[in-house]
């Protein structure tokens, strides 16, 4: 449904992209559902358009580089040290986050636990059968079968498997020393699907199998997702109230553009992989009513937008968090007169 | 229709002869221009794929091409998977599809009932049509499940254990996707190109040549054996060719089905991936050595379809001086 939207809001936009308060953004695809729905509700609202291309995180960055949009998004943070070279400001807008998903024979969501060492080690092909007793110490009374588990990963290059490997990182010495993080993972074992769809259609068809997808996506498809430990040891259920609560214990003001990772965060109800997804402007505005219309654009969809966003199953930002951004963006972003662009 | 207007071209000849020299001229300069922009285009994209490759080539030198290490977290890479995935899967294509097309062209021409022509010919045609995605979804969605099930699965449980036969045809994991798919897939998208072509051809043969050998008492099969495949032979290996370079080039189709596995297998249905493939999955974020990389996998995706139209083209000399 969402990508008929978008469909639709693509080719309206082709026709009023001259006018003057259109903003232009490119890049991340993770958010590109939730942006449409909001510059939808927000062009009925204010009369202003927002055209976002969701042409991946790298071709965002690259295109803010070159300042051929207003806009760029990305769902891997920019370094500090990186933020600074180019003179932009970077800030979360929505999180999402990942769940292992499981195709097994009688198992139901929910059903089995995992700890982030055995995931790992599943996907690196150390676990080959379900019924390894490392599985089986973590789900007494489970039927597990003595079948080989299939790891499906995803294909194409993604911010969802970044922060997938990102969290195996931190919780497998191994996996962090042999495989480590990216968009591209040298899977040893398993086969990929493209897309999360592709993930998720694999994951339906072969028996046995496991793989990880976007939260949205395992529950639209209804295929049975695993509980995970989270670092105080506890197996919350994946839902908005544990991707919230990994954002609210997280301490944002750590790295410079929010860049924190989500991943592995303290909190007994704190789901262990979740991630924000950031856009980035320019430091110094060359264009300062434009950048002011993006702000105002993000400044609406925090207000206005957290119910279409979890109706799409994005986790909109703690209260508190968005503060903190608005906060930067009335001390970061300035016009080249030196006036702020954006006023608290 | 040719008749008429060679008629029309003499009785007004005086006219056309008069206007020519600068029309003809104007021509020739136009289609000589035409023919020039293919090599520009094609050096611009040759020129573009070696410059941005350059890195990675100077890089990994030669091992580039013969290492199987593709780990972009440690900025290593090597094309031998992709590459050996590419020629498995061509291969794999022609080897279903070929025979098939020649099948179809055949009947066509010399078996078919006239109300069944074109209906057939017809579907073929559609067939070249269909978008690639289409085939990847239905790939992916429809013949896979149904792949796993009636061949695979049943396949595993006889060859387990088997010499050879249990490595080739054992399927670690039977789900649907993995060469033997793409494969499977990639014929059926070149059968239209090289079914259709191949009819022509047949049609184009003097229908004298067909009916003496009739007359001297052949029967069907020998005349299609022994009198039309000789005669179209050399133009048939042109249109297996046309074929062949669908084949190694596709993208979509065989990015859903072929599984996406950096890893070299002798099974037919392990999953594996192609140079295409691969650069489909990856482009999108790619940056800086990985980038290199990719167009350097492009570059060498020039290089292995050059050669192997080349081997055409001696084959083709080869058939031709016989």
């Amino acid at each position: 449904m969402s990508f008929a939207m978008a469909a639709g809001l693509a080719f309206a936009s082709l026709s009023t992209a001259a006018s003057a308060a259109d903003i232009t953004g490119a890049g991340a695809t993770f958010p590109f559902p939730v942006y449409s729905k909001w510059a939808e509700a927000y062009k009925k609202e204010t009369g202003n358009g927002m055209n976002y291309q969701s042409i991946g995180s790298g071709g965002g960055i690259k295109q803010i580089q070159a300042k051929t949009v207003d806009f760029g998004a990305t769902d891997a943070p920019m370094k500090g040290a990186d933020l600074e070279k180019n003179e932009l400001v970077q800030f979360p807008t929505v999180m999402g986050a990942v769940v292992p998903v499981v195709n097994i024979q009688g198992i139901q969501a929910g059903q089995i636990k995992l700890t982030g060492q055995v995931l790992a080690d599943i996907f690196q092909g150390k676990i080959a059968k379900w019924n390894d007793p490392k599985i089986a110490q973590l789900n007494a009374g489970v039927n597990l079968p003595s079948a080989n588990i299939t790891p499906v990963y995803r294909s194409d290059s993604s911010g969802t498997t970044s922060v997938f490997s990102t969290y195996l990182s931190q919780v497998s010495e191994g996996w962090k020393s042999e495989l480590g993080a990216g968009t591209t993972i040298n899977w040893p074992v398993g086969q990929g699907g493209k897309g999360n769809e592709g993930v998720a259609a694999t994951v339906k068809q072969v028996p046995n199998s496991i793989g990880y997808v976007e939260f949205a996506y395992a529950k639209q498809n209804n295929i049975p997702y695993t509980l995970l430990q989270n670092q105080a040891g506890k197996y919350p259920q994946p839902e908005i109230k544990s991707f919230q609560a990994a954002a609210a214990s997280a301490n944002w003001s750590s790295a410079p553009g929010f860049g924190i990772s989500l991943t592995n965060q303290a909190g007994d109800d704190a789901w262990p992989i979740t991630n924000p997804t950031f856009i980035l402007v320019h430091k110094t505005a060359e264009k300062p009513e434009q950048t002011a219309e993006v702000l105002k654009f993000f400044d609406w969809a925090y207000k206005n937008g957290s119910k279409l966003a979890s109706d799409l199953d994005y986790v909109p930002l703690p209260d508190n968090v968005v503060e903190q951004i608005r906060t930067s963006w009335a001390n970061d972003i300035k016009a080249a007169s030196g006036q702020p662009v954006y006023k608290k | 229709m040719a008749v008429v207007s060679g008629k029309i071209a003499v009785s007004s000849m005086p006219t056309v002869r008069r206007s020519s020299s600068t029309f003809d001229q104007g021509f020739r300069w136009a289609s000589y221009g035409s023919a020039l922009v293919v090599l520009a285009v094609l050096a611009g994209i040759i020129g573009t794929m070696v410059y941005g490759g350059w890195p990675a080539f100077r890089e990994f030198g030669f091992g580039f091409i013969t290492s199987s290490a593709w780990n972009v977290g440690q900025d290593q890479y090597g094309a031998w998977v992709a590459i050996s995935g590419t020629l498995t899967s061509a291969l794999i294509a022609l080897a279903i599809g070929v025979p098939v097309s020649i099948g179809i062209a055949v009947f066509l021409t010399q078996l078919c009932p006239p109300w069944l022509r074109r209906p057939v010919s017809t579907v073929i045609e559609l067939l070249a049509a269909v978008p690639s995605i289409i085939y990847g979804m239905w790939g992916l969605f429809v013949f896979a499940p149904l792949f796993a099930k009636y061949v695979q699965i049943p396949l595993n449980s006889i060859v387990e254990g088997m010499p050879i036969l249990g490595t080739v045809l054992y399927a670690r994991v039977p789900s649907g996707v993995g060469m033997l798919t793409a494969g499977i897939i990639l014929a059926i998208m070149i059968i239209p190109f090289i079914a259709s072509i191949t009819r022509d051809i047949l049609d184009q043969i003097p229908t004298v040549l067909r009916e003496s050998a009739y007359g001297i008492g052949c029967t069907t099969w020998e005349v299609v054996r022994y009198v039309l495949l000789p005669q179209a032979g050399v133009s048939i290996i042109g249109a297996v060719m046309l074929g062949l370079g669908r084949a190694l080039g596709e993208t979509m189709a065989v990015t859903f089905v072929i599984g996406n596995a950096n890893r070299l297998s002798l099974s037919l249905f392990d999953p594996s991936s192609t140079i295409a493939s691969r650069i489909a999955n990856e482009f999108n974020e790619a940056a800086g050595m990985q980038m290199n990389a990719l167009l350097a996998l492009g570059c060498i995706l020039f290089v292995v379809t050059f050669i192997v139209l080349a081997l055409a083209r001696l084959l083709i000399a080869r058939v031709k001086t016989r």
